[in-house]
Order: C-alpha cells, then sequence, then structure tokens
C-alpha cells in the first residue's frame, strides 16, 4: 500500500540555525505594545465600538431586487427617510441588487421595534424580497452584549488558570499580557475604523485567544526544554535560540491558517466577512503577541532554570 | 511509540471506515437515502436556519401582566373570602403590587389573617418537599392587611405560564402546517420557536402576536359607558373599549367584569362566511357546559345586546333577536378573510396564558441560505486544497500522510455531528474549515521536531519515535486551550456562536486523534515496508 506514496522530500524553506536576535529590539517592542494597548482603551472610551443589530438592538434588513436589476440606493433612501422609524442606514452589501438597511432602536420596547420593520417593508413594497431579518430588542441586545463580555473575560480566564497549572507562573503572567493584547488591539482596530462589531466578532475573539496561547505555549514548551538543556546559557541568549528553533513552526502554521480564513474571506459570502476579517488581524497579532510579548516578559521576571528543573517529574518525562 | 499491535491498526482503520459509512449520507439527497438498506446510517447533519432558511423567533412573556393578573385575581378572592366569613372591609384595593385589605373593625384583623391564609398556596412539589408559600400575609397599621406575593411565587406562576404558553404556541405553529419547527423554553420566562422553511414571517407573527382571550359578556342593561364614566361604575361592572377595526372603534361598553361564558369553553372556532353579507365571519361552537349557560343568558335576555370581547376589548356587540340554544353561533367583527382565519386557529389552539412579545427576530430567506450553502462549500473546497498542497509542498512523503489524516479529519466531524445531530450552521462551516486550517499545525510541529531530530545527526526511526512523542504534549496543551475557549462559547453563546462552539469542539477532538494516531499510523507502516527493502532509511519529510 505503502508503494502507491510517492517517495520524495518536502521542500525545506526555512532557513535552519538561524540566529536572529529577536531580544535586541524586545524593549523598545514591548513598550509599544504597551503603548498600543493603552491607545486602544482609550480608542474605546473615546470612539467606542461600532455596535451591530446584536448587541445595540434595532433592525437590519437584506433585500435583493425582485428583478436582479441593480438596486437603486438613492431612491430608497428617500422612500424611506420619511417614515419617521428615526435614522435609516442603507448601504451596498455583496451584490450590486443586495441592499442592507439598518434601523437604530426605537425608542419603547419590543413592540416598537416590529412596528418599525413593518413600515420599512410596507414602504419598500413588492419590488423587493426580503433576505435576511434581524431584530434584537433592547432586553436582548443588553443581554447580548453582558453574556459576550463575561465570555471573553472567562475565556482569558480558564485559559490563564490552565497555562498556570502547566507552566510556571512567570509564563502564566507572559500569557496574560500577551491574551490581553491580542482581544485589546484587534477590538482597538474595530474601534478605529468603526467596523461593525457584533456577535460573530466576539466568538472571532475567542477563537483567536485559542490560537494566540496555542502559540505561546509552544515557544514556553521549547524555552522550558532548553532551559534544562542549556542550564548556563544566558536566559537572552536562550530565549533567543527558543524562538529561531520554533520559528519554522510558527510560520508555516500562522501561513496555512492565514490562507484558510483568506479563503473564507473571499468565497465564504458576506455574513463571515467581518468574523474572517477579525480572525485574520487576530493570528497577526496572536502570532506577534507570542514573540514579542510573552517571551520578553519571562526576561523581566528572570525566569531561571533552576525555576523550571524543580519539578523532576516534569523534567523527567521530557526526557524519556 | 511506532509499534502499533495489529488490533489497534485495526481499530484505527475501522474507526475510519465508521466514520466514513456516516459522513456518507450528506453527499446523496433525501430521495436518494430513501432506497438504501436498513443496516446503513441515512442521518444527515442537520443545517441550521441560516443555511436552509427559516425563522428564528424569541418570544418573551409579560411577566409584568402576570403578576397584575394574579393580583386582581387574589384582590376578588380576598373580598369573597371575608365575606363568606362575614368580615366586611371598607376597601379592599391593589397598592404597590400588593393586595391591601382595610377592615371595618381593626380587632377583626386576627380572625380576617385566619381566614386570609386559606388562600396561600404551598410551593414546590410533594416529591422534593415544600419550600415555602406564594403568599406573605401581614398585619399593618390600623385594621389593614397586606397580601404580598413572594418572589418564589410568582417565579412559580411564570414557569406554570411559561409551559402553557408552548404547549399553546406549539398547537398554533402546527395549524400553519406540517414543518420541523421547534418550540422549547429558553431562561425562566422565553420560549423560542424556530420555524424552517418560511420566507413571510407575517402570519407566525400574527398567529403569536395576539393571546386570543375570547369571552362573552353582559351589557349593562340601563347604563352606557359615558354615563358610567361620569359617574360611578356600579360594582362588578367595567369599561370596555370597541376593538380596533370596523364601526367599534372609539365606541366603549359598560359589561359584567365576570363572562356570561368564558373562552374556555369554546371547543371549535372555523373561518366562515356570513351568507347574508357574505362578510368573513368566524362560527364557533360550545361544550355541553358552555352551551347550557349561554343558552339560559339568550333565554332571559332577548332584545337586549350582549358583547362578544377579545383580549379586554369588544369585537361586537350584537342583539339578542331569539334565544341561541345549539350552543354554536358566530362572530362578525369586520374581518378579513386572513385574519378570520388567524383567529380561528387562535381560538382553536386555546388562549395564551400572558401576552408574548417577540424580542428577539432571526430570519433567513431560502435564497441567501442557498447561497450560504454554495459560499461555505466553495470555502471550505478551496481552504482544504491549498493546505493540503501546503503540506504535501513542505513535507513531501511525510505531507501526503498528514494532508490524508486532514481529510480523515474533515470525514470524522461530519460523521460525528451526522451521527449526533448537530446542527450545521455557517459559522459551524467557518469552525470546520478553521478547525483543518488549524489541525495542520499538530503535524507541523511533528514533523518540525523530526526535522531537527535528522540534522541533529539521529537514525531515521529515532528521529521520528521522539518527533511523535516530544511533540504529543505541546499539541495536546495547544487544543486543550482551545477547547476551553470553545467551551466557554458553548456555555454563554446564543445560536450562531454555539453553532462555532460545537464544530470547534468536534474538531479539537478528531484532530488530536487523527493527527498523532493516523499520521503516526501511515509512519508506521512506511517505516516498515522501508524496512523490508534494504539500505540505510532515509525519510522523506
Amino acid at each position: 500500500m505503502m508503494r502507491l506514496i510517492p517517495k520524495f522530500k518536502g521542500f525545506d524553506f526555512f532557513p535552519h540555525n538561524t540566529r536572529i536576535d529577536f531580544m535586541r529590539h524586545w524593549q523598545a517592542c514591548f513598550w509599544t505594545s504597551v503603548a498600543t494597548m493603552v491607545a486602544c482603551v482609550i480608542l474605546l472610551f473615546t470612539m467606542g465600538l461600532n455596535y451591530g443589530v446584536d448587541f445595540k438592538g434595532g433592525t437590519m434588513l437584506e433585500v435583493q431586487t425582485k428583478s436582479g436589476a441593480p438596486a437603486n440606493i438613492q431612491s430608497m433612501r428617500n422612500q424611506l427617510s420619511g417614515l419617521g422609524v428615526g435614522d435609516v442606514q442603507i448601504q451596498a452589501f455583496g451584490a450590486s441588487n443586495d441592499v442592507l438597511i439598518r434601523l437604530e432602536q426605537q425608542p419603547g420596547g419590543e413592540e416598537e421595534q416590529q412596528a418599525a420593520m413593518k413600515k420599512v417593508l410596507g414602504a419598500l413594497g413588492d419590488d423587493y424580497v426580503q433576505r435576511r431579518v434581524e431584530v434584537v430588542g433592547p432586553a436582548v441586545s443588553a443581554e447580548l452584549r453582558r453574556t459576550g463580555f463575561i465570555a471573553v473575560v472567562c475565556a482569558i480566564l480558564a485559559i490563564i488558570a490552565y497555562v498556570w497549572f502547566r507552566f510556571e507562573w512567570q509564563f502564566a503572567v507572559g500569557t496574560i499580557i500577551a491574551l490581553v493584547h491580542d482581544v485589546l488591539v484587534v477590538v482597538g482596530i474595530f474601534s478605529l475604523f468603526q467596523l461593525e462589531f457584533d456577535l460573530g466578532i466576539v466568538a472571532a475573539l475567542l477563537t483567536i485567544l485559542g490560537y494566540s496561547v496555542n502559540d505561546t505555549v509552544v515557544i514556553s514548551d521549547r524555552i522550558r526544554e532548553n532551559l534544562r538543556r542549556y542550564k548556563r546559557m544566558e536566559l537572552r541568549e536562550l530565549l533567543n535560540l527558543s524562538i529561531n528553533e520554533t520559528l519554522s513552526r510558527t510560520i508555516l502554521t500562522g501561513f496555512t491558517t492565514i490562507v484558510v480564513l483568506m479563503s473564507l474571506f473571499i468565497f465564504g459570502g458576506s455574513v463571515l466577512r467581518y468574523f474572517t476579517l477579525a480572525m485574520l488581524m487576530g493570528v497577526l497579532i496572536g502570532t506577534y503577541s507570542s514573540i514579542y510579548i510573552a517571551a520578553p516578559i519571562l526576561e523581566i521576571f528572570g525566569i531561571k532554570s533552576e525555576t523550571v528543573t524543580g519539578s523532576e517529574k516534569a523534567a523527567a518525562s521530557a526526557r524519556s | 511509540m511506532l509499534h502499533f499491535s495489529r488490533l489497534k491498526m485495526i481499530a484505527v482503520l475501522l474507526t475510519c471506515l465508521v466514520s466514513i459509512l456516516f459522513a456518507l449520507p450528506n453527499l446523496f439527497t433525501k430521495e436518494q437515502l430513501a432506497s438504501w438498506p436498513r443496516f446503513l446510517p441515512t442521518k444527515q447533519m442537520p443545517l441550521g436556519l441560516d443555511l436552509q432558511g427559516g425563522a428564528h423567533l424569541l418570544l418573551a412573556m409579560d411577566t409584568e401582566e402576570l403578576r397584575r393578573e394574579w393580583l386582581q385575581t387574589l384582590r376578588d378572592d380576598a373580598r369573597r373570602t371575608l365575606r363568606d366569613a362575614k368580615i366586611f372591609p371598607t376597601g379592599v384595593g391593589i397598592v404597590n403590587n400588593q393586595v391591601q385589605v382595610r377592615l371595618a373593625k381593626p380587632e377583626e384583623a386576627d380572625a380576617a389573617v385566619r381566614e386570609l391564609r386559606k388562600l396561600i398556596q404551598p410551593l414546590g412539589s410533594a416529591v422534593l418537599g415544600t419550600s415555602g408559600e406564594d403568599l406573605a400575609i401581614t398585619k399593618g397599621e390600623g385594621g389593614t392587611i397586606l397580601l404580598a406575593p413572594t418572589p418564589p411565587g410568582l417565579q412559580q406562576r411564570v414557569v406554570h405560564a411559561a409551559g402553557a404558553a408552548i404547549e399553546t404556541v406549539n398547537r398554533r405553529i402546527n395549524a400553519l402546517g406540517t414543518s420541523e419547527s421547534t418550540v422549547v423554553r429558553q431562561g425562566a420566562d422565553r420560549i423560542l420557536v424556530q420555524y424552517p422553511g418560511l420566507t413571510d414571517t407575517k402570519v407566525l407573527k400574527d398567529l403569536l402576536g395576539q393571546t386570543a382571550k375570547l369571552s362573552f359578556h353582559e351589557v349593562h342593561p340601563t347604563m352606557t359607558a359615558e354615563e358610567a364614566r361620569q359617574g360611578r361604575i356600579p360594582p362588578g361592572y367595567r369599561i370596555y373599549p370597541g376593538s380596533e377595526r370596523g364601526d367599534e372603534q372609539g365606541a366603549a361598553y359598560l359589561l359584567r367584569e365576570t363572562p356570561v361564558v368564558p373562552g374556555e369553553n369554546l371547543v371549535d372556532a372555523q373561518p366562515a362566511f356570513d351568507q347574508r353579507t357574505n362578510e368573513p365571519i368566524i362560527s364557533f361552537r360550545f361544550d355541553q357546559a358552555g352551551a347550557r349557560r349561554f343558552a339560559r343568558f339568550t333565554q332571559d335576555n332577548v332584545g337586549r345586546p350582549f358583547a362578544i370581547v377579545l383580549d379586554d376589548k369588544v369585537l361586537s356587540a350584537p342583539v339578542i333577536r331569539e334565544p341561541i340554544l345549539g350552543g354554536s353561533g358566530q362572530i362578525s367583527g369586520s374581518f378579513t378573510v386572513e385574519s378570520a382565519n388567524t383567529l380561528a386557529v387562535q381560538l382553536r389552539s386555546g388562549a395564551l396564558p400572558v401576552k408574548l412579545t417577540i424580542a428577539e427576530e432571526r430570519t433567513v430567506g431560502p435564497s441567501l441560505g442557498a447561497d450560504s450553502i454554495a459560499a461555505g462549500k466553495m470555502a471550505s473546497i478551496v481552504g482544504g486544497l491549498t493546505t493540503i498542497l501546503l503540506v504535501t509542498f513542505a513535507y513531501g512523503t511525510f505531507g501526503i500522510f498528514a494532508a490524508l489524516a486532514l481529510i480523515v479529519n474533515g470525514i470524522m466531524v461530519v460523521a460525528l455531528m451526522s451521527a449526533v445531530g448537530t446542527t450545521l450552521t455557517l459559522p459551524g462551516i467557518a469552525g470546520l474549515v478553521l478547525t483543518v486550517g488549524m489541525a495542520v499545525d499538530a503535524n507541523v510541529i511533528i514533523y518540525e521536531r523530526i526535522r531537527e531530530e535528522i540534522r541533529a545527526g539521529k537514525s531515521a526511526v529515532s528521529a521520528i519515535d521522539s518527533g511523535f512523542t516530544r511533540a504529543s504534549t505541546t499539541i495536546l496543551d495547544s487544543q486543550l486551550t482551545t477547547f476551553a475557549a470553545a467551551i466557554i462559547m458553548f456555555w454563554l453563546g446564543s445560536g450562531p456562536i454555539r453553532g462555532f462552539a460545537v464544530t470547534l469542539t468536534i474538531g479539537i477532538f478528531t484532530s488530536i486523534f487523527t493527527a498523532i494516531t493516523v499520521t503516526r499510523l501511515l509512519a508506521a507502516l512506511w517505516l516498515r515496508s522501508e524496512r523490508a527493502k534494504s539500505g540505510r532509511i532515509e525519510v522523506p519529510i
């Protein structure tokens, strides 16, 4: 059976035994990252997030012209502006005959949202078919905002607990800062460009957390192994070595993930677009943070080989 | 690490084969599957509403209304109980979500409390032991007594009402036609309705948007609503507004509050047409008790009007021309064919215990669903193929092993989802594609390690062996952390996020299996066939 599979070597496109001095500029990088995080927090408080229907409440309608002719957004705007349902946002979406209409949350309760949607559908008449309707009332949107926030915080805590349990506390601290960094920067970018932030983005954030911690764990594992192996090596050199040794893996995995995400971004349809965009940013930022944040923290806290080899059992199992 | 017993090998192969068998039905149409032999699995992954199109409605019960209604019955009960015990209060009213009884003689307070305590109902079930009471009765100053519903008491009412509401909603939805709709409780006071294949939700919303509490009332014989409003409303009577449509708009009636016949006595309601005016009407039939009461009432009141009330609004107030003895009749109320139909369904399926409002609506039309399926397929194929090409390019023959493992991984996820019946959503497809992309990571970690060991001068066998051994803890670590994130998504997330979390979780477990076991098996098999040939073994990686 094995004869059916051709025997050939893969193309090893990474130079090995690279000695890129990642740690050379760690201070500059680290503090830049900290500054970026602060900037993102400021952005969040000043510009805020452009919440989607999930979190803000209100109505979103995706309609398509029945004839397949391009939609006339201008005339639509005229039709809908006088309905007295507040601000109506109309934008092209995907194909040229596809339009997205957004209504802000109507004052009052659940029933007012439905009434406003009815008005809009009535005004549009028979030329359009509904493709998608999302109406979220005030109670549900407040709830989704809260649970979304709790989910992200819980995920970070769970991951920290795991890393703390598996590694030494210095690694856990590095992981916390790296994770918070990833979430903050992605959210910050969404705030800066006022991209729509909805439930899907929260799912993306959680997945980014998983991905980023994955990266951190792989590097940490190697750091630990090297701490045991090279007891006399200077920490900075050792960190550099570990990052270099895992570099080909970091790049290849990052690359395949990005390729997959690109295919989702291009072919996956307009509904998933912002989700994949957030994921794409997250993969890049997560990779960066594993190298430039999680590792340098160890330099700050000065992890020593004794700290690691202290746990004899772990060392023994790694040797076998 | 590279030794596989024959048994283990067979187990792995069998797992793969079974997975293929369970994943296979998804490639065929339902009609084709019907002709399959019985012993083959024919379950497909159920598609989420965002893929097959349909409506998702989250209905919220008005708990305030429930409380108001309870307080009203409580007030009436308190009045009656005291009257039966020959205690006469100067007033019984509702103040601050409590029923307040003001006694004429404060010295009767203890006796009154004793009587009122009969209204208390224990909470909890007989099995679990009772846990408290639904009312708290306290004596206030100056001969007042307060009856306050306790929070657990209200909670229990909400739970009961939700159960009743779900049944009614189910009956109403079934009247729309056969469909694989689901109605489930969500939280304490919400009901989730999922109705696949519906493009226009208007009918559904109309059907669920009304309590449809119908009752027949006596109209005050002499006093009009206008007179009552200026003077004093006679005890036992109440002013009801006319319904918004047709002739009753703006009208008001003074009706006896206790109905002659309540809606519960209705056994059938059908849309029909008035034979004279050809106007849509609803014909109805009472059960025996209702028919008897209605017959007696109409006999006694010929020539006087009575009122048909729907949700506290008067639909019509016809004059009784002759006694209605057969227990059936008709309601006219300026209906359209559509609204007569809707109301007939609502009346047949019974009134809702409380008004339901739509807290969240998500509807996807079938055209968008089909587009999403096509887009998801395209993205999966392109993403999968590029990943396969990439690993093959990067790791040669071992890359092909990894690619095979990836394919098995994809098949296993689909097989598990079909067997368990987990719904596939659009975010779920994204989760699936992403799992495939990230599952490569495990193989990358292993193969990079093998290369390192080879560069360090180890032999082929020991390099492969230590590659798999050393990398497996790292892989486990990284997958477990993603798993933690997925669990939290599932726990807290709603609808779309959940779909994503489920595929991600399934993908994590299958990818641990495929990346570690399947590729290791392939590597072991390869090594065995290489050993059979003589000469130095060189790892094609």
